[in-house]
């Protein structure tokens, strides 16, 4: 059996390694052979990676804990974004809540909390008001979380319109570049996938290093065993829903000053992060950050490549789940997925 | 009757979806014994556990446990009452080490220290391979691995559903032996298909068929009473 394990996490990671590389190759070529555009397209694609992740890994944990796609995922990210984008823009914003904080970088980190809270609150309501009477009824659930998702996206069009919002107030960070073989990229995105980087780190060890880690790995196994050891697992599911939803409306609020603030975006992600969990393997988290830097890498890179005349762009938004298809033919677990 | 039961469990109804398992269930555990639930395949014998657990809440009937009302709490609430729940397939967490499955199950800091050289002691194995994932043990590891989690907390009553099912002979004996030394501190509730292996271990003995309780008494009577053990049990 051990054999037979270990047999199945070494064939992931030949798979995960000869998709790596292939994206890798691919990425080269589309740029022309130009180290330049080949390294923005990684950095691009790293930076797509982070983002997906900061949806898809709550996606992931509350699918394996509680057994919910949460639909509702996206729409957090983009409250997240809308949030962000008002605080820092008092006079063109909405709500204004930014208007009494002059220095533009603290309203920036006001933004981001502030989002930070609200996806968290809004996350806890959802599970704690909606969603627990409807506990081991999953359609419901779904079709809950569908509809969540609906009257978030109304509320925001009721508040901000269907305007998209291009973000202007830029901090000094997001305005600095550097130049790497002769083309340059953004200090915030670099940040940014280097917070993600860090993140991923962070939330591993809170899964491997703490009791409450300890706890969700056992429950996304098996829920109901964890509560017959005397632990109230109800709260361990408000808890990683909060945490999934919070995550989610940070990485809006962090994608905010290049992706804006725009009614599709919640979607756009929502999509991409299914495909991410479903390719990672359902429920495990070192899937989901793998898959979220495969289909982050592929997607830039079909990006990079349908600016060649005659390529659609359509490509790169089917990015996802072309490669969902290709993984599951390969795996239909998905890359670390168990028989669930 | 019962006043000196640890536990009492009172003419249970027990449904599982639209389907009426239990249909009047009664069971007595007293204190420092080792009784067993015996009855054919599908008599109700795991429901009665999982009721008793809470995992499955009976809609009539009462469970009493050292005098308290715990019908219809929820399992962790019954839980940190004092009982433990050994289930049936075991059910470690595959993806967590021995360590961890043994750590989830303190309910309070120093409990794993203070039971861990009692554990240790019982199931050896499980020292040896304490950084392993519980899915790479072998099933009669991952039993000793579900018993011993039952002991880190200070449980006063373990519930153990099948301990024998699909174990080698050998691991069979270790784990008698195990429950026996373990239920000189502890009250113990089995369900046990093994006829042989129930009547080494039990004291006490309830035959449960077809979702109700038919016959309860001590087990010697019950080993003397072949009769008895073939019309329920299909064991001559």
């Amino acid at each position: 059996m051990m054999k037979q394990l270990a047999g199945n996490r070494n064939d992931s990671w030949v798979v995960i390694a000869g998709l790596i590389v292939a994206i890798v190759i691919f990425a080269y070529f589309s740029a022309g052979g130009n180290m330049g555009t080949f390294t923005i397209t990684l950095l691009s694609g790293l930076l797509r990676a982070m983002l997906l992740f900061l949806v898809a890994a709550g996606l992931s944990l509350i699918f394996g804990l509680m057994g919910i796609l949460n639909f509702a995922q996206g729409a957090y990210f983009m409250v997240g974004a809308y949030l962000a984008y008002d605080i820092q823009h008092p006079t063109s914003g909405v709500i204004s809540l930014g208007q009494h904080i002059p220095n533009p970088e603290l309203r920036f980190l006001v933004g981001i909390i502030v989002a930070i809270a609200v996806g968290g609150a809004l996350g806890a309501i959802l599970e704690t008001v909606l969603l627990r009477p409807l506990y081991k009824r999953h359609l419901f659930q779904l079709v809950l979380t569908f509809g969540v998702s609906l009257i978030m996206l109304e509320g925001i069009k009721a508040v901000w319109s269907t305007t998209p919002y291009t973000w202007l107030e830029n901090i000094g960070i997001q305005t600095q570049r550097f130049v790497i073989f002769g083309a340059s990229f953004s200090y915030y995105r670099l940040f940014i996938i280097a917070m993600g980087v860090l993140l991923i780190i962070g939330v591993a060890l809170l899964l491997r290093r703490t009791r409450i880690g300890i706890i969700i790995r056992a429950g996304v196994e098996d829920s109901e065993m964890v509560s017959a050891l005397g632990i109230n697992v109800r709260s361990v599911f408000t808890l990683v829903f909060t945490l999934g939803c919070a995550m989610a409306a940070f990485g809006g609020a962090v994608a905010a000053p290049f992706l804006g603030a725009t009614i599709g975006m919640g979607n756009t992600f929502l999509l991409a992060s299914i495909a991410v969990i479903v390719l990672g393997g359902l429920g495990s988290y070192e899937g989901t950050a793998v898959g979220s830097v495969i289909v982050g890498l592929a997607w830039a890179t079909m990006e990079q490549f349908s600016i060649r005349p005659g390529v659609g762009s359509v490509w790169a938004s089917i990015t996802p789940m072309l490669l969902l298809a290709l993984v599951l033919l390969l795996r239909p677990k998905g890359l670390f997925g168990e028989e669930r | 009757m019962a006043a000196n039961m640890m536990l009492e469990v009172d003419n249970i109804h027990t449904f599982i979806g639209q389907f009426h398992i239990l249909e009047g269930v009664t069971v007595r555990v007293p204190p420092g014994s080792i009784s067993v639930l015996l009855g054919r395949n599908g008599a109700g014998k795991t429901t009665t556990l999982r009721s008793i657990m809470g995992l499955n809440a009976p809609q009539q009937g009462t469970i009493r446990f050292d005098g308290r009302d715990i019908t219809g709490k929820s399992a962790y609430a019954i839980a940190r009452l004092g009982i433990g729940y050994v289930p049936e397939h075991r059910a470690v967490f595959k993806e967590l080490s021995v360590r961890e499955n043994l750590e989830i199950a303190a309910r309070q800091r120093g409990d794993l220290d203070r039971t861990a050289d009692m554990i240790f002691a019982l199931f050896p194995d499980l020292k040896r391979f304490i950084n392993l994932p519980g899915g790479n043990l072998s099933g009669g590891q991952q039993q000793m691995l579900a018993i011993a989690r039952a002991l880190v907390p200070d449980n006063r009553l373990l519930l153990i559903d099948e301990p024998s099912e699909g174990l080698a002979p050998v691991i069979i004996e270790q784990l008698v032996h195990a429950i026996r030394e373990l239920a000189k501190e502890k009250t113990v509730l089995l369900v046990e298909q093994n006829f042989r292996v129930a009547s080494k271990l039990a004291d006490h003995y309830v035959i449960i068929d077809d979702g109700h309780t038919v016959e309860a008494g001590d087990m010697n009577y019950l080993i003397e009473d072949k009769a008895l053990v073939q019309r329920y049990l299909g064991v001559s």
